[in-house]
């Protein structure tokens, strides 16, 4: 997946769980629990959903890579490299 | 009109889900009702067919007026229905749910809303409906494409983009005078008025107990491995069904205080206390939770915190917890003395988990503590009781692999 396609995809997710912010103009090294204000339950939610829809597996050691948007890009762009059908 | 709390006086009915003449069972969920604290849907407690419709929608009732009424099966032709002939049909009796029925429900669990929930019904978050509402667009005009196919805020924008017409509102969403559903300025005034009833009439004491997290935390570890995302349990889960069967050991603290006696109750609802988007707090019911395995426990937490969050929380949920749990989660504040919601009798906090120094074989060392603070009323129960329930919450976290 390129960059623009994970941020596109996670601000999706995030708009689903935080339907009164908008993710797009979080700061890259913000942290998305912080700034969108959601809870255990709402960032489980967007684990599954990243998990389901970029066919990524996120293992729990990893979420705290996965706590800001740069690190959902850096993490992302790393492991949808190794799928199949992936250039 | 059912009462959805004890500082409910009113409630508007929002949508009927029937008609005269559909035919309904036990549990199925008959209408939507918006009070200050969101929308809930309403079961039915009943086998029937409907005979009339008492209410409008878009109506403001006081609680205990009558919303519909009732006939036995096979008394009422189910197409025409007459002006109710006032001796056959009875009233629906929404306010006083069986405890019987949610026996039988929960034994058949995880609540998945595709089991309980017609699949054709729309969904609305909260935000959604309410700026429906103040823009004066029928919700029957929006297309949802939020998770489940709920209408979000997106969507309703989106729909003034398309240029989706304002005239002809459906009756829910006419904004009101009193504008009710989703507004924090009213939910406030409900929790002020809960918080103040229960400052002033209950006598609380307070227990804190420091809890060692390793056991439980590493048991969820290794499960959470072996799981996929949507399979994993949180924290959350384990601390519920601890305290569900400690609440088995000292029933003293399940229940209610009403008439001047305590009552206990037969099942163990817990209500979870949710925050929501915008302002507020609910704290509607897991039914029978210490009958739940912690896979199906966490399938109902995460379906009950979704529908709280979009709006469709059954009003059985608000009616009948036994008991209260606040948990600050992993960004909250080190401890939770809770506010007894009345006319409950004791409500658990549960605090973050932070890596501490403890004794251990006489040597400090680090470990994740978690702090559970118990305010409990003294008409009902005295402190005795609530050190034995915080100490039997203590040694079911340390046997994770028993819950």
């Amino acid at each position: 997946m390129t960059e623009a396609e994970i941020r596109r995809l996670a601000c999706e997710i995030l708009s689903d769980i935080a339907p009164d912010t908008d993710p797009a103009t979080l700061a890259g090294d913000k942290d998305i629990r912080e700034g969108l204000d959601i809870d255990s339950m709402d960032f489980l939610n967007f684990i599954i959903g990243l998990n389901k829809r970029a066919g990524v597996a996120i293992p729990e050691e990893d979420y705290p890579k996965l706590f800001t948007m740069d690190g959902v890009v850096a993490h992302l762009i790393r492991e949808t490299q190794d799928l199949p059908g992936a250039q | 009109m059912p009462s959805l709390g004890a500082d409910m006086e009113s409630g508007k009915l929002v949508h009927w889900l029937v008609k005269p003449g559909s035919v309904v069972r036990k549990g199925d969920v008959v209408a939507v009702v918006e009070t200050h604290k969101g929308a809930f849907e309403i079961e039915v407690f009943e086998e029937g067919v409907i005979s009339e419709l008492c209410a409008k929608e878009g109506e403001e009732l006081p609680v205990g007026a009558p919303l519909a009424r009732l006939a036995k099966l096979g008394e009422a032709p189910p197409a025409a229905p007459p002006k109710a002939p006032e001796a056959a049909p009875k009233v629906i009796q929404v306010s006083a749910p069986a405890p019987v029925v949610e026996t039988e429900r929960a034994t058949e669990t995880p609540a998945s809303p595709s089991v309980t929930q017609p699949a054709s019904r729309l969904r609305v978050t909260p935000v959604a409906r309410r700026r429906a509402g103040e823009l004066g667009i029928g919700l029957d005009a929006l297309k949802g494409t939020g998770i489940d196919g709920s209408v979000t805020l997106a969507d309703v924008h989106l729909a003034i983009a398309k240029g989706v017409s304002s005239k002809a509102p459906s009756p829910a969403a006419v904004p009101t005078a009193r504008r009710k559903g989703f507004d924090p300025d009213e939910m406030r005034q409900a929790i002020a008025a809960a918080m103040s009833r229960s400052k002033r009439e209950i006598p609380h004491y307070y227990l804190t107990s420091t809890i060692d997290m390793s056991r439980s935390l590493a048991w969820l570890e290794t499960f959470n491995k072996q799981h996929k995302p949507e399979e994993r349990l949180l924290p959350a889960v384990l601390l519920l069904k601890a305290t569900a069967l400690a609440l088995r050991k000292n029933p003293q603290l399940n229940g209610f205080w009403e008439n001047g006696r305590f009552r206990p109750s037969d099942g163990i609802h817990i209500g979870w206390a949710i925050s929501l988007r915008g302002g507020g707090l609910i704290a509607p019911a897991i039914h029978e939770v210490d009958n739940h395995s912690l896979p199906s426990l966490m399938g109902a937490l995460h379906d009950l915190v979704g529908r709280a969050r979009r709006g469709g929380i059954r009003g059985s949920e608000m009616m009948d917890p036994t008991f209260t749990i606040t948990s600050l989660g992993d960004r909250g504040a080190e401890s939770a003395l809770g506010v007894i919601y009345p006319p409950q009798v004791a409500i658990l906090g549960f605090g973050r988990v932070f890596k501490r120094p403890w004794v251990v074989d006489e040597q400090v060392t680090a470990r994740p503590l978690l702090t559970a603070s118990l305010a409990a009323d003294h008409r009902a129960s005295d402190g005795h009781v609530g050190g034995l329930f915080l100490a039997a919450v203590d040694r079911f976290l340390q046997e994770p692999e028993t819950l």
